[in-house]
């Protein structure tokens, strides 16, 4: 499952100013924070990459996330991995009130499915979440090279592992 | 023994240097062993959980206690590696090492769990000139290779130079390596792995903290040297308005890769090994008497009128007047494999590889280190058995705050 406690989530609101990600005061009052924001690096001729990060929920009422978009992508989707293949997610992100959901690889991600240009190590790349109450949330996250989580780029042929 | 001072022993580097902070709480007391007559063990695995702050004024790794550990990482610089991407580089390293040190994982890091016992991990980063040159900043006067020292050296490209060097230390070798894997991991779009280089002291536990340690001719190695929060530490060490905007605040570091002949010192008795550095093996004091950390009488005269400290011993050539003017030295012993076909100093299949990882901070190279190195070159008997294969030159940005990274101000 990728519901965690809130417990974690006061080591985490440090480590999102830790590394450098959106704080402005619209954020900051959100319903919904972003935390260890990070994206995997790629070429255009990979197509495709992913985004990862812990999104809670601050508030007692539940909250989902209906959409996400992006200035530097024209595709954005919301995926979950089932039974080794990735697909969009029906309904969105759900987070039940007070609660974390994690996006990791080999989970829950927002897949971005044309590159227009290279994301490269150390990029801060600019991403908006759209929750269902027509809330935006912005968070900025850093391109990191990453060699696991492929199988999510594979379709059906590949073989989850240990992943989750 | 007494609350306080059991809590120092178990603090480590902590409670001894200044700057550093540990951020075991009061409710921990009730879990640290028992008062007892005589230093006791960390039986509680307390010092695992110690952080030393990331941010501040100061690189941590410099004002820092040494740890049990440390590992020196050189890499150089992709040609793509421009200045935008060495700030986002630098960037990335920060951020690993700002996660890291306090016990929280990277971002994708796959092996979060090796994270949460960081004990005492810090990380130091170093630019050589090139990453300067890269930045588009001025570098200070003294910031390259040193001057050659033909009398000693005998350098090898592999433990030498690197446009960027990453120092890590702390108690912990499996947090070093878990940050080590990271930094390089993070790198490979950047820059390359010149070299890696391992030292340690002794294990955490092994002496009360603040001992000095010793290196493996069994000499108390690094009695004088200043400590972080000495008067003498801050005006030796940290750059001010000589040096260029981007630096004021951090220093420079001089890393010497010291083979010692272990052979060789075989072959000396105690009084020779004594006589050549001027101090007692047993507890380090001064041959002219005192404990370990009184002045060094280098006046002093036998009944047949000869100083008590040889002229050419260790400690007279290397004594400063005015520690503020000297050098303050972070030593790790290194004990490798034999490589295959070395001898010894006899012309025998080598048994031993073994020396010591010099590190020192300063101000400025030149007016400190470089004298001090020219004196020892010239005349040291500890030439005899001790042969510099490995020599860089680094300078060592300012601290940052939360935010910010290492190196930032190259880019202001």
């Amino acid at each position: 499952m990728h519901v965690r406690p809130l417990a974690l989530a006061a080591s985490a609101a440090a480590a999102l100013l830790l590394a450098g990600c959106a704080t402005d005061a619209a954020s900051e009052d959100a319903a919904l924070t972003v935390t260890d924001p990070w994206v995997k690096t790629a070429v255009p001729e990979d197509m495709m990459s992913a985004a990862f990060g812990t999104l809670t929920n601050t508030t007692d009422e539940d909250i989902t996330v209906v959409a996400a978009t992006s200035d530097a992508f024209p595709t954005l989707e919301l995926h979950e991995v089932v039974d080794g293949s990735m697909q969009a997610i029906d309904g969105g992100f759900a987070i039940p009130a007070g609660e974390s959901l994690t996006l990791e690889p080999g989970g829950l991600h927002l897949m971005i499915m044309e590159l227009p240009e290279a994301i490269e190590a150390g990029d801060e790349v600019d991403f908006t979440l759209e929750l269902s109450s027509g809330e935006t949330v912005d968070f900025t996250a850093t391109a990191k090279d990453f060699d696991g989580g492929n199988e999510e780029y594979h379709g059906s042929d590949m073989d989850m592992g240990s992943s989750e | 023994m007494t609350g306080l001072s059991r809590r120092r022993l178990l603090l480590g580097g902590a409670a001894a240097g200044a700057g550093a902070a540990a951020t075991l709480g009061a409710a921990r007391a009730g879990i640290l062993p028992v008062a007892s007559a005589e230093p006791s063990a960390d039986a509680a695995g307390v010092n695992g959980e110690r952080t030393v702050p990331f941010h501040g004024p100061h690189q941590a790794g410099v004002t820092s206690a040494p740890g049990a550990h440390a590992v020196y990482l050189a890499l150089d610089l992709l040609p793509a590696t421009d200045r935008d991407r060495l700030a986002a580089w630098l960037r990335l390293l920060t951020d690993d090492a700002a996660r890291l040190t306090q016990g929280r994982g990277a971002l994708a890091d796959l092996e979060p769990e090796l994270a949460v016992r960081p004990a005492g991990l810090t990380a130091t980063f170093g630019l050589g000139p090139e990453a300067v040159r890269r930045a588009g900043a001025k570098a200070p006067a003294w910031l390259g290779p040193l001057p050659a020292f033909p009398e000693i050296d005998a350098l090898e490209d592999r433990w030498s130079g690197g446009d960027a060097v990453v120092l890590l230390h702390g108690d912990d070798p499996t947090s070093i390596a878990h940050l080590a894997r990271m930094i390089v991991r993070d790198s490979r779009s950047f820059a390359t792995l010149r070299w890696r280089q391992a030292g340690f002291r002794r294990a955490y536990g092994s002496d009360p903290s603040g001992t000095t340690m010793r290196n493996l001719f069994g000499q108390v190695d690094g009695s004088t040297t200043p400590k972080p929060g000495d008067a003498a530490f801050d005006a030796a060490v940290w750059a001010g308005s000589e040096a260029p905007a981007w630096l004021r605040g951090g220093t420079s570091l001089v890393l010497r890769r010291i083979a010692m002949d272990l052979e060789g010192w075989d072959e000396v008795g105690v009084d020779g090994r004594e006589a050549s550095v001027g101090r007692r093996l047993s507890d380090g004091a001064p041959l002219t008497g005192g404990a370990e950390t009184d002045p060094i009488d280098l006046e002093a005269r036998d009944a047949s009128g000869f100083t008590v400290i040889n002229p050419a011993a260790h400690a007279a050539r290397a004594h400063v007047a005015d520690p503020a003017r000297g050098i303050v030295r972070m030593g790790f012993s290194y004990d490798d494999p034999v490589e295959p076909g070395a001898t010894d100093s006899q012309g025998r299949p080598a048994v031993s590889n073994v020396g010591l990882l010099f590190g020192s901070w300063q101000r400025d190279v030149d007016a400190q280190f470089v004298p001090m190195q020219r004196r020892l070159a010239r005349a040291d008997l500890l030439n005899t058995w001790t042969t510099p294969i490995g020599s860089g030159v680094w300078a060592i940005p300012p601290g940052c705050e939360e935010g910010g990274f290492v190196g930032e101000g190259l880019f202001a």
